[in-house]
């Protein structure tokens, strides 16, 4: 693999990168005051955001700068705005936010002063599941030391541009990752998301124009602010800009989180990046960017890791997160284990989702304990077809039907093995852990 | 009974970070379940209900929504495994049997003398380091038999 240019993850290996002293020493907060002083206008930074091509890193890969345009304009439309930084990181498979928030957290907040300015937003929250407590912690003291130091609150800078930043824990609900859930557990409600029209610009946080973005998108913006977009633009691939942070999982050597720039293959990046696959062991599959993503078989992992070659092989970049399955790994538990996920975590809102992900566990669950039938192949692929596509308020259902597809199509021969045997040949039953018959209380 | 008067206080400033009272509701159930014995008790949603304007069911029916409150008591010490798929191919249902068999706790419930309670959770982010367990609140990643047994054999 050839060298490249990093930035995002620059800092983090620093001694206390998490404290303002080593991100000032590295030039932090150079591009707010850069931005305040100079001063460029809010319409000059959604400019550079546009330009830069960079697309949201939260799994949708939408442009950035496009989402921060939305904002109404502020002359015709005096509500206060908020800016909603999406830090309930819980795809499964995805790891890479706590990073920065761990050990960068400087960064995101610059980032989100600068989004408060292009958006004219009066604050931001920052939502981060409550799992995260060293996220919470290590952000809650580095906002406390901007605001000691003029950089959060009341006349940045000694600027008249005010901005707070606040920090808000989640309790654990994957679906409060999506941005309506999101703002509705942020006004203090269960995580119901909302119908989209209204969407957030228009209507979001308290009704008021709203712009949910993840975290790794807002920790961009600082370096966009200060190198241009030409230089964004010179990493990557046409239209996948910058580098972005890759978390790595599961029967690989090195699993961790990289910095890696757009273009590589996922074969490169399982060899090359990760040590390849652990054990001496051939690839069975991959799970491209986190568990909503369809499952890709071994065969296919010559794709190009950006937005649209992974698009174009039938998943989705998603968040980036790689899950790497090896040969002796059971598809039939993955999916089981999968399709659990998206029962406990459906809101029970929409029909097709609630009864749906109960469905689509409880068949994979008896074909992985060898009680399946053939005709639950066909079942997963019509309720599957019942769930997605956009059937639903949210997309959690369409994340939970697309895998599903991908698994059969790739995998049926293994799911009617274990059918046809009565168990799955891949695992020992010594192995199971011991029966649950809690509720996820 | 009442919310003691320090976290009163601490209400009374959290809810200034937004334009409506109820929006600090999670981060107060979050407060209480720390400061109040591990768990939500009926008598502490009845006073954040009264604390925040709210009906006790429309706080009973946030806490209920999400997994971290507890309804119940636990024991002294909650130990969260990791059940999603990337801790699961590197060994979660192993590391939940060893956990269950050190603590003395089943899957979901705690241990006959009150010390430990197991439950199994979803993906928790730290799939690079799998499998793992959060302990009271702090992560315990990359965990072997060993380790899980050295981490829970140091718990008081």
């Amino acid at each position: 693999m050839k060298d490249f240019p990093k930035y995002l993850l620059n800092r983090v290996g620093l001694p206390q990168s998490h404290t303002l002293a080593t991100y000032r020493a590295e030039g932090g907060y150079r591009a707010i005051e850069d931005v305040l002083k100079k001063p460029w206008t809010p319409e000059q930074v959604i400019g550079v955001m546009k330009d830069s091509g960079l697309r949201g890193r939260g799994g949708a890969g939408f442009p950035t700068g496009m989402k921060w345009s939305f904002m109404p304009d502020i002359t015709k439309d005096p509500r206060p705005r908020y800016l909603a930084v999406n830090a309930d990181e819980s795809e499964p498979g995805t790891c890479k936010d706590r990073v920065l928030m761990e050990k960068d957290p400087h960064g995101l907040i610059e980032g989100c002063l600068i989004a408060c300015f292009a958006m004219r937003a009066k604050a931001a929250y920052i939502y981060v599941r409550g799992e995260y407590r060293l996220s919470y912690n290590r952000l809650q003291a580095a906002i406390d030391e901007a605001r000691a130091a003029g950089l959060v609150g009341k006349n940045i800078l000694g600027t008249d541009f005010s901005c707070d930043i606040w920090m808000h824990k989640g309790a654990g609900a994957y679906i409060c990752g999506e941005e309506t859930g999101l703002m509705e557990s942020l006004e203090g409600k269960r995580g119901h998301p909302r119908p989209k029209p209204p969407f957030p610009a228009g209507s979001g946080l308290w009704k008021s124009p709203t712009t949910v973005n993840n975290v790794e998108s807002i920790f961009n913006a600082p370096f966009i602010v200060r190198n241009g977009a030409e230089w964004f633009k010179s990493m990557g691939v046409p239209k996948s800009t910058g580098n972005f942070l890759l978390g790595i999982s599961g029967h690989v050597n090195k699993p961790g989180v990289y910095e890696l720039p757009f273009g590589l293959t996922a074969r490169q990046i399982i060899d090359e990046v990760a040590g390849g696959v652990w054990k001496g062991r051939k690839l069975k599959a991959f799970f491209p960017g986190g568990s909503s993503t369809g499952l890709l078989p071994a065969s296919m992992v010559d794709v190009v890791m950006d937005h649209d070659s992974v698009k174009a092989a039938g998943s989705m970049f998603g968040t980036a997160a790689m899950i790497i399955l090896d040969e002796t790994a059971s598809i039939p538990q993955v999916m089981d284990v999968t399709a659990r996920f998206y029962d406990h975590e459906s809101c029970g809102q929409c029909s097709q989702c609630r009864e749906g992900t109960q469905w689509l566990h409880q068949i994979f669950r008896r074909i992985a304990h060898g009680k399946g039938q053939m005709s639950d192949l066909d079942l997963l692929v019509s309720l599957s077809n019942g769930m997605a596509p956009a059937k639903t308020i949210c997309a959690l259902a369409d994340a939970a039907a697309i895998p599903t597809l991908a698994a059969v199509k790739h995998f049926r021969h293994e799911f009617e093995e274990c059918i046809r045997l009565g168990r799955d040949p891949l695992r020992n039953e010594s192995q199971h852990a011991p029966e649950l018959h809690e509720a996820h209380a | 009974m009442a919310l003691p008067d320090k976290l009163k206080a601490e209400f009374t400033e959290l809810v200034t970070h937004y334009p409506e009272k109820r929006a600090g509701l999670i981060p107060a159930l979050h407060r209480c379940q720390e400061e109040l014995g591990g768990w939500l008790s009926p008598q502490t949603i009845e006073d954040l209900a009264e604390f925040f304007g709210l009906e006790p069911v429309e706080v009973f029916g946030v806490a209920t929504f999400y997994p971290m409150f507890r309804l119940t008591p636990r024991g002294r010490h909650l130990v969260s495994v990791c059940h999603n798929i990337s801790c699961t191919l590197r060994g979660a249902e192993a590391l939940l049997a060893h956990v269950c068999h050190v603590t003395g706790s089943p899957v979901g419930g705690t241990s006959p003398d009150g010390k430990f309670s197991v439950v199994r959770v979803e993906c928790q982010g730290a799939c690079a380091n799998a499998p793992m367990f959060d302990l009271d609140g702090t992560y315990h990643e990359d965990l072997d038999a060993a380790k899980a047994e050295q981490v829970l054999r140091s718990c008081q």
